[in-house]
């Protein structure tokens, strides 16, 4: 067995501190970054949609987040997936294919699920986590337990029927149940404005959903907001729909150059680095001491991923069904 | 699994898959029912009456008209500790649904290495006035996903025993109920642990002359056909898989060696369905043992009509299944 790293951002509380935060903003920042680093060389034998830029959306939504709460996240999840407390080391085994992987290296990046976590999954299929997210939270309230679930979307998210499905059950059913918008502002490869009608944080208002939009760079308005939606689905509020608005840095796949985006634009939202804000609140040594803390866990999640057996295709038949497990 | 029941009623079968909810719910807190109508008005064809009254409103809820949430309730709240049962009132609507149950449902053990219990209850075929969107029979589209159970009852005891397994098993379940037999009485053991296994075909008439393996209503028009054969001293082997997927495929061939003829029958019309992959089965591994070609009996590839008696005529009867069988007789 190769030796086990365990990080200091995991668990319960692991993000209620502005430290806590910072680091998990900067672990995801490295993930993303050794990834596409891999991937240019060839190493990631599968799509990948980086988050980079977004961090602060993924961490603030999940800063009151316990273990025993869900999180349903989209084809652009790694933040998500290591917020909620993924193992940077499983999920870059997955990424590069190991055996070690969370899905055995047969998933990638959009096919993570981790129900011991409450990550109910990274997906494939844009909008198809909502429906699962209501699930997850109706069985929350019908079991009273006061858990909340957290459904992250993209913008272009709110074009499906999916979408429009879960806010209004949601609502019906005063479900623990909170709507993260990560509006990023492209969808593929063409501008919001070709997709969205309105103000996102709006549509829940005839369905008597609260809507908010914030600052998705700023990781403490993230927290706030989200804050105030999770202590309201936990006292039986029902939903609350947050609107973050952020910008990713890269296309939407590695390998996209993203040639439809003005350059001054990416430049004036990269100035506005969420993780330059989050350090900020810290004082220089202990923010470098969490750096160096982040560089040694990426190194090894890194080490641990490639010493792992590649996936072959004896895995394949493993977990259809309970008989082939 | 055994049956300790001992007594038996003669129940309809919706009355067999309502026993099957009131047992699994009244044994496991975490077994819920969700879909349109089922709580409240008990269900489109009454088939759920009686179940809020005794379990709740959250554990029995009328959903709003949201085919997608409505698997998708099943998928987040299997994942998190329940045991849900999702009705789709008609199997049409599950195209709605596709995503949530092909790339949600049957993927999650995939994808986590964790069990998704959950139940998806809908109802195929003809047998009202329906028409095209609300009659129709998919098994097939479903049974070619993997990580997916497809179950088909043909009679109100299966319907009971085989949905009491459905619901305590770690797998998403397709439960296809068929309209045209929602009446159909049958005698229904009694217990709490009359359980029927998934994936274990069922013989309901031993023969020697030709294999019939009927699904859905096909079962008790095959039936009566070998009885009217019998009278000609044609023996008739009628084989009800009552799961199709996975398929019990050993009895399936066994069969078929012995007897070396086959007569697949479905409600479904015939191309890309189950009963071609029946045959393929024939093909592939009862070759040498077949003395003429293996023959589908289905319904023919056109429209469900409105009109029932219409309907009633383009779904294949027993004279159809006869047909069938004299024709696989006569193909060496
Ligand atoms: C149902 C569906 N349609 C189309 C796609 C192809 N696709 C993948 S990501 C994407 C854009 C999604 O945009 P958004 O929801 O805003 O998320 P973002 O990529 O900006 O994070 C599209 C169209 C898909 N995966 N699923």
């Amino acid at each position: 067995m190769p030796e086990v790293h365990v990080p200091v951002a995991r668990g319960d509380g692991a993000l209620r501190t502005a430290a806590g935060r910072y680091r998990l903003m900067r672990l995801s920042r490295r993930f993303e970054e050794t990834v596409h680093d891999q991937h240019g060389e060839g190493q990631v034998p599968g799509p990948l949609h980086l988050s980079i830029g977004q961090e602060a959306v993924a961490v603030g939504a999940c800063a009151e987040l316990r273990r025993s709460d869900a999180v349903l996240s989209t084809h652009r999840g790694h933040h998500h997936c290591l917020a909620k407390g993924a193992r940077a080391d499983r999920l870059m085994a997955e990424l590069l294919g190991r055996e070690s992987g969370y899905s055995r290296g047969r998933g990638g990046s959009m096919h993570v699920a981790i129900p011991s976590i409450g990550l109910l999954g990274t997906n494939g299929i844009v909008g198809a986590g909502l429906p699962i997210a209501t699930g997850a939270a109706y069985a929350m309230q019908a079991q009273d337990r006061d858990d909340v679930t957290v459904a992250f979307f993209g913008e272009g998210a709110t074009g499906t029927g999916a979408f429009g499905e879960a806010v209004n059950i949601a609502a019906l059913w005063a479900l623990p149940l909170v709507f993260v918008c990560e509006n990023n502002q492209y969808v593929e490869l063409t501008p919001q404005d070709v997709h969205v009608a309105g103000e996102i944080w709006r549509r829940g208002e005839s369905h008597g959903i609260p809507g908010v939009r914030v600052d998705g760079n700023d990781v403490e308005a993230v927290r706030e907001a989200a804050a105030t939606a999770i202590a309201r689905a936990r006292g039986g509020g029902g939903p609350t729909l947050i609107e973050a608005v952020t910008y990713r840095w890269f296309g939407h796949y590695a390998g996209d150059r993203a040639a439809y985006r003005d350059s001054r634009e990416v430049d004036s939202w990269r100035a506005r680095d969420p993780l330059v804000a989050a350090r900020a609140a810290l004082d220089d040594a202990e923010a470098d001491a969490l750096d160096a803390e982040v560089e040694r866990e990426i190194a090894d999640a890194l080490a641990f991923a490639q010493r792992s057996a590649v996936t072959g295709p004896g895995a394949l038949a493993i977990d259809h069904l309970k008989e082939t497990a | 699994m055994s049956t300790t029941a001992t007594e038996t009623k003669p129940l309809k079968m919706w009355q067999g898959i309502n026993q099957a909810l009131v047992e699994e719910m009244e044994r496991d807190e975490r077994v819920v029912l969700v879909g349109e109508d089922v709580g409240r008005p008990g269900g489109p064809y009454g088939v759920t009456r009686g179940l809020q009254e005794r379990f709740g409103e959250l554990r029995v809820r009328d959903t709003p008209i949201s085919e997608q949430v409505l698997v998708g309730l099943g998928v987040g709240a299997g994942a998190v500790g329940l045991r849900p049962v999702v009705e789709l009132m008609f199997f049409d609507f599950a195209l709605i649904a596709m995503d949530q149950i092909v790339n949600q449902a049957a993927k999650f053990r995939y994808f986590s290495g964790e069990s998704l219990p959950l139940v998806i209850r809908t109802m195929c075929g003809a047998g009202g006035p329906n028409g095209a969107q609300h009659s129709q029979n998919f098994e097939a589209w479903y049974c070619a996903v993997p990580g997916l159970k497809v179950v088909m009852p043909s009679n109100a005891a299966d319907a009971k025993g085989l949905l009491k397994a459905a619901i305590r098993d770690d797998d998403p379940v397709l439960f296809i109920e068929t309209l045209g037999l929602l009446t159909a009485r049958r005698e229904v053991p009694q217990g709490e642990e009359f359980l029927l296994p998934i994936g274990v075909a069922e013989t309901r008439r031993a023969g020697d002359d030709v294999t019939v393996v009927a699904i859905g209503r096909l079962v008790d028009r095959a039936l009566e056909a070998a009885e009217t054969l019998a009278q000609e001293g044609i023996s008739v082997e009628v084989i009800d898989p009552r799961t199709l997927a996975p398929l019990d495929a050993e009895t399936i061939v066994a069969s078929i060696a012995r007897t070396g003829r086959l007569v697949v029958a479905q409600e479904a019309t015939a191309p890309f369905s189950f009963a071609s992959e029946v045959c393929t089965l024939a093909a592939e591994r009862c070759l040498p043992q077949l003395k003429a070609p293996p023959v589908r009996v289905a319904s023919p590839f056109v429209n469900v009509p409105t009109p029932v008696p219409l309907a009633e005529s383009r779904a294949p009867g027993a004279d159809a299944v006869v047909a069938g069988i004299r024709r696989a007789l006569e193909g060496a």
